[in-house]
């Protein structure tokens, strides 16, 4: 029954969260087709014509251009940066920082205002964030750095503290008499629908110049990720190509914000390199597949905006990188999880397949008169579920597939029996299973008694190449091989053990 | 200044979210989850948005039901990204949370038609309108936050008290949890299920920034100044109560110096522990920076004599 039990929750628990996580991309759409076509009396909701479509996607109109190309840009410096971050287990570094900048800007405006200046001119508010974002950095660094707190204790700190300064600062400005600081706090969440020349060419220089490190300090970079106490004693400037990196994500992440918004620059930076992951083991394959899958989430879902007016830009950008991922995670050969989930079974069916066979064989063994002429007996389907410990739904499956394969026939009386072909597989499985035993016994001085289930976590990946080998090495065993610990009865056949 | 009755219930509500908070922070902390806090309080966006829609209306019922079940599922979907897909669990949970932030906007936009559900509104809070919205009880007026703040702190306590033995075990190491009986799983999804329910209830009632700040500053603060688990329960609860009081001190004091009125209490209480974190991170007599650099300082004739001094 216990057996029964998890073999249950092995075949729907773990199908189970993918498929709620695959319905999920369903509920999206379901939403964007409400808020496309769920009342036909207003006419911003009706579908777009076919020219607008292609108009938009080919980048015809002027601001549509400029919106789609400064999202796809931000995209490829965020997927480029992000691969960088989600290998040092960083990922929400581009969280914190977005937060983090929050009293930055409130204090740009101070000094802009008591300057007797426009209060909102960007680039004074970007370089307020800069500034803040480089601190929080520097925070977060110091606190991982001289404390034994963990870099999420870090990030958290910065987001939540610098933010809630921001916040303060912000409600004490607010009633300034000089200048309205009213939609202040609204530039950390963007408006990408209305941007301007200004912001493409700076999304654009900041994209270049996250490319260029990026290809230029490749090696470093790498090396940080993966090795950084090596880095360091081969002599790497490790805490400055730190902050090098982190300075690019401050960087990229500031000109996100206010050009796209704080949750699209954290989805960019994050959900491009982890589906990137999925489709390869090469990191620069990864940096460039990461760049490519932000810059299509930034040019499709830019575009569906502009042909769905009441879609918000950002959330539709999220969306489809979401839909990238998701797809990744299901799909992709090797790492996906339908790959793996494919993998695993049809490596349990060869086990189980295997598992019955030598079953057949060991108990055809003891059924014969001569262990050393084994006969091909029939035998019935209660013998064969007295010799291991498996539930009758499971051999009766494994039977069929047997069957099924010719390996299996039933005779006049209904008992089983193996077809000629079935028993030599049979022979050659058990064959392989001891002489792996016996070479455990002798070489790795594993207890006769215990070597049953040692064997059985390999023989079922043993190549014919790699038995050629046990059998060279262990020379006395070309034949028959018996058993090198005692095989225990099957209650029905009631024969004495080999 | 002018200490006011109101101020006083500020300064309480303050407390129980605090408290309420830094309880469960510590395990996150202790658990390398200290992100989830921020994760949930973006993600609950679509339950708001579905509660909204399906009741249509603003009564608060529907929409903290559909927020704790989205702070639950944000949890869920974590969990199964990080383990199915193999992805970092930061990682999965920035995944998670604004894919579901999306999907919430995308959801608040289509309602927005019929009403205002202003988004800044969730994640600001407003602390200070919260001695405003009244239950009269026992004889006095007491703010609904307050009270509904209280409950979640009480239940919190209740479950940490009861399950202490089990949650250190599970927090420190999983699998002899899991051996000795105790399900460490169960208990992850009923820490983050006590996660989501406050985050969700203090959120509603004082703005988000607060709850991100109490879930990982104390705890964080409280791990600085020892390294066992009951005092650093103790020390986060208490840094959490100086901080909402000296947080509302500072929101209606240091404003009038400058010239302006006031300002946020979230901001401030957020800041203040902020501040008592720093406090701790250069005096804590254990780990703190001062110390470190007295410990690490090169050894004198000076010290040498003091020190044969002090053992004689």
């Amino acid at each position: 029954m216990g057996g029964q039990r998890r073999r249950w929750s092995w075949r729907f628990g773990r199908n189970a969260p993918p498929l709620l996580l695959a319905m999920l991309p369903v509920l999206l759409l379901s939403a964007c087709a409400d808020g496309a076509g769920a009342s036909p009396s207003r006419t911003t909701r009706s579908w777009p014509a076919s020219h607008d479509v292609v108009d938009v996607l080919l980048l015809k109109n002027y601001n549509t251009r400029l919106v789609v190309l400064s999202t796809a840009a931000l995209g490829i410096a965020a997927g480029l940066v992000g691969a960088f971050l989600l290998l040092r287990k960083r990922s929400l570094m581009g969280d914190a920082l977005a937060h983090s900048t929050l009293p930055g800007i409130a204090i740009a405006f101070v000094v802009m205002v008591s300057l007797g200046g426009d209060g909102k001119s960007l680039p004074g508010l970007v370089a307020g964030a800069a500034v803040a974002g480089v601190l929080g950095t520097l925070v977060m660094l110091a606190i991982r750095n001289t404390t034994l707190l963990r870099d999420d204790v870090a990030m958290g700190f910065v987001l939540s503290v610098f933010f809630g300064l921001g916040v303060a600062l912000l409600g004490m400005i607010q009633a300034m008499p000089q200048a309205s600081a009213a939609g202040l706090e609204s530039f950390i969440y963007g408006k990408a629908a209305s941007m301007v020349r200004q912001d493409f060419y700076l999304i654009a220089g900041v994209a270049l110049c996250a490319a260029l490190a990026a290809i230029l300090l490749f090696k470093e970079f790498t090396l940080l990720c993966f090795d950084e106490s090596f880095a360091s004693t081969e002599g790497w400037p490790v805490l400055a190509l730190d902050i090098l990196l982190l300075g690019l994500v401050t960087a990229v992440t500031v000109i996100g914000l206010q050009s796209v918004g704080l949750i699209l620059i954290i989805a960019f930076l994050i959900t491009p390199p982890a589906a990137a992951r999925f489709w390869t083991d090469r990191l620069s394959v990864m940096t460039a597949l990461a760049a490519a899958f932000g810059a299509i989430s930034g040019w499709f879902g830019a575009s569906v905006s502009a042909l769905f007016p009441r879609l918000p830009a950002g959330a539709i950008i999220v969306a489809v990188t979401s839909a990238i991922f998701l797809a990744s995670m299901v799909f992709a050969p090797n790492r996906g999880i339908l790959a793996r989930h494919l993998r695993q079974r049809s490596l349990k069916l060869k086990v189980d397949r295997q598992h019955l066979l030598r079953a057949a064989f060991e108990l055809l063994e003891a059924k014969s008169a001569d262990s050393r002429q084994v006969a091909n007996l029939p035998f019935s389907q209660a013998e064969l579920l007295a010799k291991r410990t498996w539930t009758p739904p499971q051999l009766d499956r494994i039977l069929r597939k047997e069957t099924a394969n010719g390996h299996l026939g039933r005779t006049g009386s209904g008992d089983l029996r193996l077809t000629e072909a079935g028993f030599g597989e049979a022979a050659r499985i058990t064959r392989n299973h001891r002489l792996w035993e016996i070479y455990l016994v002798t070489h790795a001085d594993i207890a006769p008694s215990h070597v049953d289930r040692d064997a059985d976590m390999i023989e079922h990946v043993l190549e014919a190449e790699l038995v050629r080998q046990l059998e060279t090495h262990l020379q006395d065993h070309s034949g028959w091989i018996p058993s090198p610990h005692r095989i225990p009865p099957s209650p029905e056949s009631g024969s004495s053990p080999t | 200044m002018n200490w006011t009755d109101f101020d006083t219930w500020i300064v309480v509500v303050g407390i129980l979210t605090a408290v309420a908070c830094a309880l469960p922070g510590c395990f996150l902390v202790l658990r390398k989850m200290s992100m989830m806090g921020d994760a949930i309080s973006h993600a609950v966006l679509p339950g708001i948005a579905i509660g909204f829609l399906l009741t249509h209306s603003r009564a608060s019922v529907p929409m903290f039901v559909g927020a704790a079940l989205t702070g639950i599922l944000t949890t869920l979907f974590t969990q199964w990204v990080s383990r199915f897909g193999r992805v970092d669990r930061g990682a999965a949970m920035g995944i998670v949370f604004t894919t579901l932030f999306a999907i919430g906007l995308i959801l608040i936009v289509q309602a927005a038609d019929h009403v205002h559900l202003d988004p800044g509104c969730v994640l600001y809070g407003a602390m200070e309108l919260a001695p405003l919205d009244t239950v009269a009880l026992l004889g006095t007026d007491v703010p609904r936050a307050a009270l509904s703040i209280g409950a979640v702190l009480l239940a919190n306590l209740a479950i940490i008290v009861a399950l202490f033995k089990e949650f250190r075990i599970s927090s420190f190491d999983p699998s002899l949890s899991d051996t000795l009986g105790f399900s460490s799983n169960f208990l992850h999804y009923l820490l983050m299920t006590m996660v989501a329910v406050t985050t969700v209830a203090a959120f509603e009632a004082v703005g988000s920034i607060i709850v991100i700040a109490m879930l990982i500053v104390p705890p964080a603060t409280a791990l600085l100044l020892t390294r066992r688990l009951v005092p650093m329960l103790v020390i986060a609860s208490a840094v959490g109560v100086l901080s909402a009081f000296l947080g509302h001190l500072l929101a209606i004091t240091v404003p009038t110096w400058l010239g302006f009125d006031s300002t946020s209490t979230s901001g401030t209480m957020a800041a203040t522990t902020g501040f008592l974190f720093l406090l701790a991170w250069l005096l804590s007599p254990g780990q703190g920076l001062v110390i470190q650099r007295l410990r690490s300082s090169p050894v004198t004739d000076e010290t040498v004599a003091h020190r044969q001094g002090g053992n004689d």
